[in-house]
């Protein structure tokens, strides 16, 4: 989200406005989704925070579980958000600048409370975290990163890879296996989802728990029904509503 | 009027949302007094159950639960809760809890060793009994649940389980006594139909 309004990019740049986070909100709650990610994208490169006022509409028609994202620094920032209807805050550059919000978090609010987000991109042969929406390299490595926040409290991963990110030609399973690998909560994998094979290629060969999808759904190329259907034939357990 | 208990624990505002959603009158309520006035009750929480039973004696608020229970007045625990309704839980050594159903709540751990520990995601109800709180639902309703212990020893309050492990208490009731380990105002569709349920309970 970014001036109230929800945006969404081709890796990360050139955001395009598509709709009132309300109305998107509800259509969501209608539409089967099982789960609602509410990022304000560029809090953190900007420094902006949270309209929290967006936020108490959206959680007042969301009947899904709702998590909340971006510009999240501080447990001050935790506590906003949840008192606006968030039952799950995501935090991302804020951890990378402070890692032991992690834990202080977890301590506070519970693990199933943490999200750690992180945006991944490859170099050198390597999987590197990225701060501040995908735009500042950090030198870290995403297996240990991911590893690090499970270890300290986190009590789940938003994976999204900035490469696939946009392209919509699948997502990153190579990445996802090697952070899969590394730990034992819950993974969502996000960034790249294009159609429907996408969703049960990601769930046939990996393990990963859940699967994000924005301007699939935004746009409505995928419809949520229709794929949860397809995956429910391939042997996928989902909730079918 | 429903009256959601609030002792400083838990996300009340979804709980709220979604009962003005389905168009009835709720209160957040924190003493006696307005929870006396109240028609029915809703006991929610998240977080330990040592601390939220220690924040329910501090503000007379757990006499004051057990008192109108025992009226007959309809309460709905929710998730932590539900496990509050028990008579003790083991989480972080031995607590007792308001004693209002037959039962213990244990750590989930031992039911399901193999599996990620908290319960987290969509997971289908399983009905031992029928029950006026899920007259709207259907067998297989997917529900949202976040716990990492569970009540254990309520054979006599069961009414639905979901498979993790194991079989998971999912929703207990006795006499106007109901509680859900899964979090209705979080799930969807399925989830409003309990709540109108609840709201219909005479």
């Amino acid at each position: 989200m970014k001036d109230g309004r929800v945006v969404k990019g081709t890796n990360f740049r050139g955001l395009k406005d598509v709709n009132d986070p309300v109305s998107l909100a509800r259509f969501y709650n209608e539409s089967g989704a099982d789960e609602l990610v509410f990022y304000d994208i560029t809090a953190s490169a900007e420094g902006r925070k949270l309209f929290t006022d967006v936020l108490r509409r959206v959680a007042e028609c969301v009947f899904i579980p709702l998590t909340v994202g971006g510009g999240i620094g501080s447990l001050e920032d935790f506590d906003t958000v949840l008192k606006c209807g968030a039952d799950k805050v995501s935090v991302n550059s804020g951890a990378i600048a402070n890692p032991a919000l992690i834990e202080a978090a977890a301590k506070r609010y519970g693990d199933q409370c943490v999200v750690l987000s992180m945006d991944v991109k490859r170099s050198g042969g390597k999987f590197e975290v990225y701060a501040k929406g995908g735009r500042v390299p950090t030198g870290m490595d995403a297996v240990k990163w991911a590893r690090f926040g499970a270890e300290h409290g986190a009590g789940e991963l938003v994976v999204n890879s900035i490469d696939t990110d946009g392209m919509k030609k699948g997502f990153d399973l190579e990445m996802l296996r090697a952070v899969l690998a590394a730990v034992r909560i819950p993974v969502i994998a996000s960034g790249g989802a294009g159609k429907i094979s996408d969703f049960t290629e990601l769930f046939q060969k990996t393990d990963a728990d859940a699967g994000l999808g924005a301007s699939v759904f935004h746009f409505g190329e995928i419809d949520i029904k229709t794929l949860k259907k397809e995956l429910d034939k391939n042997k996928i357990g989902v909730r079918i509503c | 009027m429903i009256a959601i208990v609030d002792y400083g624990v838990g996300n009340l505002f979804s709980l709220a949302s979604s009962l003005k959603f389905l168009g009835n009158e709720s209160k957040i309520v924190s003493d006696e007094a307005a929870l006396k006035k109240s028609g029915k009750i809703i006991l929610p929480g998240v977080g330990a159950f040592g601390d939220a039973m220690d924040k329910l004696e501090k503000s007379g608020l757990s006499s004051a639960l057990v008192r109108e229970a025992e009226k007959g007045k309809p309460v709905l625990g929710i998730c932590l809760g539900m496990q509050l309704l028990f008579e003790r839980s083991f989480e972080y050594g031995e607590k007792r809890g308001l004693g209002l159903l037959k039962g213990e709540v244990r750590p989930l751990g031992e039911i399901a060793p193999a599996l990620k520990i908290p319960h987290m995601g969509w997971n289908s109800l399983r009905f031992t009994k029928k029950d006026e709180l899920f007259k709207y639902n259907r067998e297989g309703d997917y529900v949202y649940f976040v716990h990492s212990y569970y009540a254990a020893g309520c054979e006599d309050s069961l009414v639905a389980y979901a498979e993790y492990g194991g079989k998971v208490t999912a929703a207990v009731r006795r006499a106007n006594v109901f509680g859900t380990q899964f979090h209705p105002e979080k799930s969807g569709a399925a989830g409003l139909k309990i709540l109108k349920a609840f709201s219909e309970v005479k």
